[in-house]
């Protein structure tokens, strides 16, 4: 039986339970649905879940184990010759497994019962054979691989009718409990309640989970990058110059010196102007105005950050060039961290003002009024009351904008180059963290070596980088809200 | 109240302050406020009665043009301080405000320390020169508005985290620290207990020897107490205005009667 088919009968036996369980909950009191404690399909519900939840759980953790414990299994049986003879115990089980996945659709496409695809290894033809379903396994003449496939597929198929079976039991059992516990007095709508809960409480310990996640498997492989390459290098040098052939030096600093003045750029050029064009539309424009030059900014916002980049390369940078670089002695390079800066930083204008304005907008009237009343001008209004009234909310969105600066990689790429520089020169090209993460982990070279493990070292800097920035926004918020609530 | 006390008060044979004719307000369709005409007097404490809704906010907010704030505000009459139209073109409304101090009818203090916030008028109008000046007015205003032994020892703590009826009394030290001629109070006391009631009104008494005061209130107990003079505003129209002794011993206007023997409102 197939996980989808498996899948809907749950489903349905659940539907039933609904319908059953309310039916039940009604009979139980002649129909007079007063006489409950909670609404008639509230019994209905607790049946549904009880009948649904506790089976498809069963189902996904099984499926999520099955593999492993089958690796486990046919693991142990594979003679100690054959793993040395094929370059280790991973490469045997990845093709154990493609060979097994290779019998499984031939045996889709012709039919054969399991005897017959037993009788495949002895067919000389099993490699094209194999080939002919898209996989090319150049092992399956092995008889020790082939051997291990065949267990492989038999233990997945014992496993899959055990879990049928344990799932179909699962949802019976519930169905039944939760069917023959209806009365009266039961708390049918308290009972929903907490399952509620319980669901949003697990959805948030998915999001915080996969955050570990990402995390573990940064530190993971920062770990194996800090073994092969020495971590006062990548912390405390100044050059960054990695070397196909090895012998690279990979210092952090002038990637990360690239991402600061990059992000300074941007958000200099952001927040003055997000942040004024939000007073003007939220404190002086006029309803009409406001409803046109809001959606219009917005717009902004929707444009990928590739044209951007593309604007960047063909506009912006020409531009710095010939007028400022140029005659002031600085360069003759039109990728340069400030071309990318100024563009990104016309990027980041609707996030600022897009933001400021929602904040501003929420301070109330009865503050605006109050100061009007004492005598106050319309600036000295917003200097002295508004503002400060919507700090917290202003610092967030700067650090929103910030975030994303520092995260952007296009804009970088088409607008500052690729050449990692400490240098305080702005038209002079330079580069970024992510930047570089891309290129090492598309670069020619062997995962398994230093210039592309950096990466996720880069990778692991940036997240603390971030997060650095996002508890000293946590601080700078809460102190402000002390004070001003 | 004794009535015969009312009815003797001294009334000060003052001259007018501020005077409105034909005043209308429209909030887009509504017509919230139908020709009304006020004298308020100089050195007079004035007492705006009436309904819910009836008007009384709206009238107020004329008089320092806070209606200009409301987009869907229509204005229209004359307003005269001190014989000068404040709806003319070259009066600054800003400065007008300056000089027709208000506290509102919901107290909104502002999101700073409780010192900035009775600072903030001489501030930004410039009234002292220097800080020790400025502590004097912060101190006088908040003795004034019977809150600075609450409040002394913790002058820097913010003003929102007052209680509703300290906060009322900060808006009113607040008003009163920028040296308005006019003070515009719109129910200053219904957030407040008893004592602090009194000592408003305490407030109230001193205040309107050195300016008038124009105080719109639901208890004709307080309009009975404080006030010279009463307004009284029904369904937008100002029904009866006369020295409050009179108003309420010997009201001309039958629904003056009603509502101040409660049986309408
Ligand atoms: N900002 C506004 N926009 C639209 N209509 C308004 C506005 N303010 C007041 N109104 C309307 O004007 C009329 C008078 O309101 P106003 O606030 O002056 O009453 P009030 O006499 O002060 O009442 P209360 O004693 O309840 O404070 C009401 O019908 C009200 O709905
Ligand atoms: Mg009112």
């Amino acid at each position: 039986m197939g996980i989808g088919l498996l899948i809907l009968i749950v489903l349905g036996l659940a539907g039933c339970g609904f319908l059953l369980g309310r039916q039940r909950a009604l009979s139980l009191v002649e129909g007079d649905a007063r006489r409950l404690h909670s609404l008639p399909s509230y019994y209905g519900w607790s049946v549904l879940l009880f009948t649904a939840v506790p089976a498809l759980l069963l189902t996904a953790a099984w499926l999520f184990l099955q593999p492993t414990v089958v690796a486990h299994r046919v693991a142990a049986s594979i003679p100690e010759a054959t793993v040395t003879a094929r370059g280790g115990l991973d490469l045997v089980m990845t093709d154990i497994r493609r060979i097994s996945e290779g019998l499984d659709l031939i045996a889709r496409r012709e039919g054969l019962d399991t005897k017959a695809v037993a009788a495949l290894g002895t067919d000389t033809a099993l490699k094209e054979r194999l080939g002919a379903v898209g996989v090319a396994a150049g092992a399956g003449s092995d008889p020790a691989v082939f051997d291990a496939a065949l267990a492989w597929r038999e233990t997945s198929a014992g496993l899959h009718r055990a879990m049928t079976i344990a799932v179909l039991l699962l949802a019976a059992a519930g169905f039944l409990f939760a069917f023959l516990r209806i009365s009266p007095a039961l708390r049918a709508r308290n009972l929903v309640e907490q399952f509620v809960l319980v669901l949003l409480i697990s959805c948030s310990l998915i999001a915080v989970a996969t955050t570990f996640g990402i995390i573990a498997s940064l530190v993971a492989e920062s770990w194996s990058f800090f073994r092969i390459y020495p971590a006062s290098e990548f912390f405390l040098s100044t050059v960054w110059n990695p070397k196909f052939g090895g012998g690279s030096q990979l210092g952090l600093w002038p990637l990360v010196w690239g991402t600061i003045y990059v992000s300074l750029i941007a958000l200099a050029v952001a927040v003055p102007i997000g942040l004024l064009a939000a007073i003007y539309l939220s404190e002086y424009a006029t309803p009409r105005l406001r409803a046109t030059v809001k959606p219009l900014l917005e717009i902004l916002a929707g444009i990928p950050s590739i044209v951007y980049g593309l604007f960047a390369l063909i506009t912006v940078g020409p531009i710095l060039r010939d007028w400022f670089a140029m005659p002031m002695g600085l360069g003759a390079s039109s990728s340069s961290v400030m071309t990318a800066g100024v563009v990104m930083g016309i990027m980041l204008i609707p996030y600022v003002s897009s933001l400021s304005d929602d904040i501003i907008n929420a301070v109330p009237q009865a503050m605006r009024d109050g100061s009007f009343g004492l005598g106050a001008t319309q600036s000295e209004t917003v200097k002295r009351v508004v503002l400060p009234a919507a700090l917290p909310g202003i610092v967030g969105a700067v650090l929103l904008a910030a975030s994303r600066a520092i995260g952007e990689t296009m804009i970088v790429v088409m607008g500052a180059g690729a050449a990692a520089k400490l240098s305080l020169n702005p038209f002079e090209a330079m580069t970024t963290v992510t930047v570089k993460i891309v290129s090492q982990l598309t670069g020619d070279t062997e995962f398994a070596s230093p210039e592309t493990l950096v990466a996720f070292a880069l990778g692991l800097t940036l997240f603390c980088f971030t997060l650095a920035l996002n508890v000293a926004a946590l601080v700078i918020v809460r102190k402000y809200r002390e004070q001003y609530e | 109240m004794n009535v015969m006390q009312i009815a003797e008060r001294a009334t000060a044979t003052a001259t007018a302050k501020m005077t409105a004719r034909g005043v209308q307000v429209h909030y887009g369709e509504n017509h919230a406020l139908k020709d009304v005409d006020v004298d308020i007097l100089a050195g007079t404490v004035t007492a705006f009665i009436g309904p819910s809704g009836c008007g009384k906010s709206t009238f107020l907010r004329c008089l320092n043009r806070m209606n200009d704030t409301v987009a869907s505000a229509r204005v229209t009459g004359e307003i005269r301080l001190d014989g000068e139209d404040i709806y003319d073109r070259r009066v600054d409304p800003v400065t007008l405000r300056a000089r027709v101090g208000m506290v509102f009818q919901k107290p909104n203090p502002f999101p700073k320390s409780i010192y900035e916030n009775v600072a903030y008028g001489p501030r930004i109008h410039g009234l002292t020169r220097n800080r020790a000046e400025l502590d004097q007015v912060v101190e006088t205003s908040l003795r004034k508005a019977a809150l600075w032994n609450e409040v002394k020892d913790r002058l820097q703590a913010p003003g929102t985290g007052l209680s509703g009826g300290q906060q009322q009394r900060l808006c009113i030290a607040r008003a009163i620290a920028t040296a308005p001629e006019v003070l515009l109070m719109d129910e200053p006391c219904s957030a407040l207990d008893p004592i602090a009631t009194a000592q408003v009104e305490e407030l109230i008494d001193e205040l309107h020897t050195q300016f008038s005061v124009v105080i719109v209130t639901h208890s004709m107990q307080q309009a009975a107490r404080v006030s010279q003079r009463t307004a009284f505003f029904h369904l937008g129209h100002l029904v009866e205005y006369g020295e409050t002794g009179q108003i309420f011993t010997n009201p001309r206007d039958p629904r003056t009667e009603s509502y101040i023997t409660g049986r309408i409102g």
